[in-house]
């Protein structure tokens, strides 16, 4: 009801203004007024409020940044945000320069030569050393943009220095899940195909790869026993789904397999240092802590659609694309801690925000980061619970936190029996 | 449409008295018209229909955007129960209308609207053509692009909503339903949408060509073509060349829905699932979308570029400063389109040195655009200017430019772009550059053409009005927003109440973007009602209104088949001679012949 009244209004509303500017119209016309016909004092009126509305324009632009100073982000807390942001500032300043003379002139000259009965326009068609000096000083300036923008871009995304410590960012539908390499530094192999509730990342080891094809042995079985089962009954395209649904679990279990074959030769040709066997003592992790000072390389993928690592604070982004591994460095330089006697807000933290539309909760897609004294990170990390003794732990019973522990310091003896078991 | 049958309608006694007119069916004039005028105006109506759905899905995210989980009848008035119940917007329908504004906008508006539009009224029109090459083309080109919109507008009624995955449809995402609900049924309409759109735009942009290059009249020289018809030339050349890229991505994409192949998608495990895809990459998708996509702003602000210039030229009785200068920058734009895309992928994945590469064409694009910019403020200079709508509407396009184009270098510096992708700085730079520079030539071009194409004159006072609210409007929306976005907001949240760092001043900024958006939607209103009621109620015009140099003017006010009753008109000079000293008047039309000892320009 009540929208159909305020429809109601509307369409009356406008009506009414119809009829008047009808009116307003007919009297025009009978005055002998013709729109095209732009009477001088709408021209002055037109070039004045040209000045007005410039100035207001770029003084609004000039007071909004000192207005809402509160809005920009905190001082950047990495090495590559302090580069980044010092560019930032370079980049304001000339393209500041810019934006005020063009835009004074621009409106300048549209408010003072309005249209003056009797004048003539000073007849000016080109003026080819003016046009040559406003080509080749923005290329100029350009030039210098351009050598300062690689400059920066060729420091943040060079190689890292071997050995720089790993942390896998991950990201799915929708949250972030880490992976710190563990005891040897080195994170393992992972598969797609091995993802499930106990193995979030689809890590690669022996165990897992074992009781994943016992488990799609078992699901197989049942599958085709379901399909005889169902062949007098079901319609045709039942049976089809089916037959396609048989026919996926036996790629997958070939997949599997071929993987099994490729991680027994890759051990036998590098020995303990082969990518699978560096799956066992990864932690994987719902909370995301760095150290301060500490080159880290972010290792970063995706599990089902494009998503975006970005750390505002940190100025830093890279996206996170099924298929492939996406990589960025960065050295954090501040403690979550000192930011916020900084910012003088005790509840901030750092946050890791998706940053590639990615459904329907991707608004909320975050997972906060903690930056932390080297030693701090260290005892942190330790504590972790490693993959292999989690899952492990997660088989035998329901997880206890003392135990996980304990079982950590045995990784150790779980990558060897592994490694012999292959 | 019927608006615009009516109108012809209504001037039907005119044209049936006409000599030059032979007897047409209601259908074949109205309807299915190979008429250059008539299937410009089809353009133009149906794009304004699309601009206005666009607009109020803009209003509806807005709003949720400023006041999220708030109860507004508007948006339950057009969403319902079940895309916004108790009148608040859900997450999925969110998504889905910044996918399809960005979708209507971008093609539907300023491609088909703006080039559709301008290109069919005045190709023909400035070279002294009396239609285009193949009207049938024509037509068809015009059927294409309907049925594309109608398409497109019919996928929001679908049961799984819309595509939502954004205007660029990244696959995965849009590959796979269960990771959005808008990537099944909605998702396969877009993509056939947008293949007949694109076919439509073909056709239309292969015509325009061959028009340009065949039908000039006599003396009509290439250094003697207004600008507007280099540019919608130079358009029509980027579109062939960089719209078949986009079917080949989205047949691709179509492929990897329905036949199980694989180009785009690799090792996803998505609702539980191994999928069995191995191989493809998303990066690929974004190749070749961008491939496109880049060129496509070009495809938008070069008519544009156009449009601007012969208004600015004509209202400032001057004549446009360095035309040759002009026409070189265009085509440097055009080329230099062609090899800048990867710089929406900076931080993709791809090869950080393939980055620098790109950092380097797409700053050099600057160049040019700065040429242009001071090409402008130098017509203006000293000039006497008449300050119509139009005209209004022109400047307002430089302004807007010089904005968005300078936070462009910004955005063109990979280091840069690192902090600053996919936030709402980037919203607000193209919203800036390509959007509101791009509907503002758009209104200048109607409110230039309207006594051309419709023989009456749209209301001067509501012009200034709509002007000067929509102008103010376009700075308060997108100025607050570059804000927004260096504060670190990303694009396409559905709300920020879930950061504590964005509740302070970036949800004021909201709500001062929002304001003015919903008063500058509202503004269009006055457009619309001036627009159409001008078309029956407006001052008759007469035949030359703005004493302006070009062909188009030469020609009778009433439509008739051929454009020009006699013989074709011969062109002898160029169309810029505004206020040419020791000429009587401030204007020299084209087919003038050059008096005894005067020199061409």
């Amino acid at each position: 009801m009540t929208t159909l009244l305020i429809l109601a209004v509307i369409v009356l509303a406008f009506l009414v203004v119809m009829r008047l500017h009808r009116v307003s119209d007919l009297a025009a016309a009978l005055r002998g007024e013709r729109e095209e016909l732009i009477p001088e004092k709408d021209n002055r009126t037109s070039g004045r409020m040209m000045w007005v509305v410039g100035f207001i324009y770029l003084a609004l632009f000039t007071w909004i940044p000192i207005h809402f100073k509160s809005v920009f982000l905190p001082p950047p807390a990495s090495t590559q945000g302090v580069w980044i942001d010092a560019m930032f500032h370079f980049n304001w300043i000339m393209l500041g320069i810019v934006f005020y003379i063009t835009n004074i002139a621009l409106f300048y000259f549209a408010g003072k030569y309005f249209h003056r009965p009797g004048k003539k326009a000073f007849w000016y068609p080109h003026n080819n050393r003016l046009e040559l000096l406003w080509t080749v000083i923005p290329a100029v300036v350009l030039i210098v943009v351009i050598i300062y923008g690689l400059y920066v871009w060729n420091r943040i995304t060079a190689a890292p220095d071997p050995g720089t410590m790993e942390v896998e960012v991950y990201g799915k539908q929708f949250d972030w899940t880490i992976r710190y390499p563990g005891k040897d530094k080195q994170l393992g192999a992972t598969d797609f195909r091995l993802i499930d509730g106990d193995n979030p990342l689809g890590i690669v080891t022996g165990n897992v790869v074992t009781k994943r094809l016992a488990d799609l042995q078992k699901e197989l079985e049942q599958a085709e026993v379901d399909r005889a089962a169902q062949a007098e009954i079901q319609p045709t395209d039942q049976l089809a789904d089916m037959d396609d649904h048989i026919a996926h679990i036996r790629r997958m279990r070939e997949g599997i397999m071929n993987l099994g074959i490729l991680m027994k030769e890759d051990i036998a040709t590098n020995g303990g240092n082969s990518k699978y066997l560096h799956g066992a003592d990864d932690q994987v992790t719902k909370e995301f802590h760095l150290p301060q000072n500490v080159d880290v390389e972010l290792l970063i993928r995706s599990q089902d659609v494009i998503h975006s690592v970005y750390l505002p604070h940190m100025r830093a982004q890279m996206n996170a694309v099924p298929g492939m591994t996406t990589r960025m460095h960065l050295v954090p330089t501040i403690t979550t801690d000192s930011m916020r006697l900084v910012t003088n807000n005790p509840e901030f933290d750092y946050i890791l925000l998706c940053n590639k539309v990615c459904g329907i909760s991707h608004y909320n897609m975050q997972i906060p980061l903690t930056v932390e004294k080297p030693g701090a990170f260290k005892v942190w990390s330790i504590l972790l619970p490693s993959f292999e003794n989690k899952s492990k732990v997660a088989d035998e019973a329901p997880a206890d936190s003392s135990k996980a522990k304990v079982a950590t310091d045995t990784t150790a003896v779980a990558t060897t029996t592994e490694t012999k078991k292959n | 449409m019927s608006a615009v049958a009516n109108t012809q309608a209504a001037h039907s006694g005119h044209h049936h008295a006409d000599l030059h007119q032979h007897k047409e069916s209601f259908i074949s004039k109205f309807v299915f018209s190979h008429d250059h005028k008539m299937i410009s105006k089809q353009f133009l109506v149906t794009a304004i229909i699309m601009a206005w759905i666009a607009m109020i899905m803009s209003v509806i995210f807005r709003l949720q955007i400023a006041w999220p989980g708030e109860s507004f009848a508007f948006t339950h008035f057009f969403l319902g129960e079940k895309w916004a119940p108790g009148g608040v917007l859900s997450s999925t329908m969110y998504l889905a209308l910044v996918t399809i504004h960005g979708t209507i906008m971008v093609f539907f508006v300023l491609t088909g609207g703006l080039s559709g539009t301008f290109s069919n009224l005045l190709i023909p029109y400035q070279i002294g053509a009396r239609d285009m090459a193949s009207g049938f083309i024509n037509m068809l080109s015009y059927w294409f692009f309907l049925t594309a919109s109608i398409i497109m507008i019919f996928s929001l009624f679908v049961e799984s909503g819309p595509a939502a995955g954004g205007w660029t449809v990244y696959p995965p995402l849009s590959a796979l339903p269960q990771a959005i609900p808008g990537s099944g049924t909605g998702m396969t309409l877009w993509l056939f949408s947008m293949v007949l759109f694109v076919a439509g735009s073909l056709m239309g942009s292969l015509n325009y060509i061959v028009t340009v290059m065949n039908l000039r009249t006599k003396g009509m020289k290439m250094t003697r073509l207004p600008l507007t018809i280099w540019a919608l030339l130079l358009t029509a050349i980027v579109g062939v060349l960089a719209f078949p890229v986009l079917v080949s991505a989205v047949v691709l994409l179509i492929m990897d829905r329905m036949m199980g192949t694989s180009f785009y998608l690799s090792e996803i495990h998505i609702a539980g699932e191994a999928l069995d895809h191995m191989g493809g990459s998303p990066i690929l998708y974004q190749h070749l979308f961008w491939f496109l996509g880049h060129p496509e702003v070009y495809i938008v602000i070069l008519p544009a570029f156009g449009i601007s210039s012969e208004v600015i030229s004509t209202m400032s009785r001057k004549p446009i400063f360095g035309y040759r200068a002009m026409i070189g920058s265009l085509m440097a734009i055009s080329f230099l389109s062609f090899i800048v895309w990867a710089h929406h992928m900076f931080i993709s994945g791809m090869n950080p040195f393939l980055g620098s590469v790109f950092v380097f064409t797409t700053v050099l694009i600057a160049i040019p655009s700065a040429v242009k910019v001071f090409n402008y403020l130098t017509t203006l200079w000293r000039g006497n200017i008449i300050f119509s709508p139009g005209m209004l509407f022109s400047i307002g396009m430089v302004s807007t430019f010089i904005a968005g184009g300078l936070t462009g270098i910004i955005l063109a510096d990979s280091a840069l772009d690192i902090q600053v992708h996919d936030t709402y700085f980037v919203i607000a730079h193209f919203h800036m550059v390509m959007g509101v520079s791009a509907i503002f030539a758009m209104f200048a071009g109607i409110y230039h053409w309207f006594p051309k194409m419709y023989g009456r004159m749209m209301s001067t006072k509501l012009g200034y009005l709509h002007f000067w609210t929509t102008f103010i409007c376009a700075f308060g929306v997108f100025i607050p927003m570059h804000y927004v976005g260096l504060a670190g907001g990303p694009r396409r949240y559905y709300n920020y109440t879930e950061f504590p760092m964005f509740n302070g001043g970036v949800a004021d900024l909201n709500h001062i973007i929002s304001v003015f958006a919903i008063i500058g939607a509202a503004a269009q209103i006055i457009f619309t009602y001036n627009f159409f009621r001008s078309i029956f109620l407006g001052q008759k015009a007469v035949q030359n209104p703005w004493h302006s140099n070009t062909l188009e003017w030469t020609t009778p006010v009433e439509h008739i088949h051929g454009n020009w009753p006699g013989p074709l008109p011969t062109v002898y000079r160029w169309p810029y001679d505004y206020s040419k000293p020791g000429k009587l008047e401030d204007y020299v039309p084209q087919t003038v012949p050059l008096e005894d000892g005067e020199e061409e320009h």
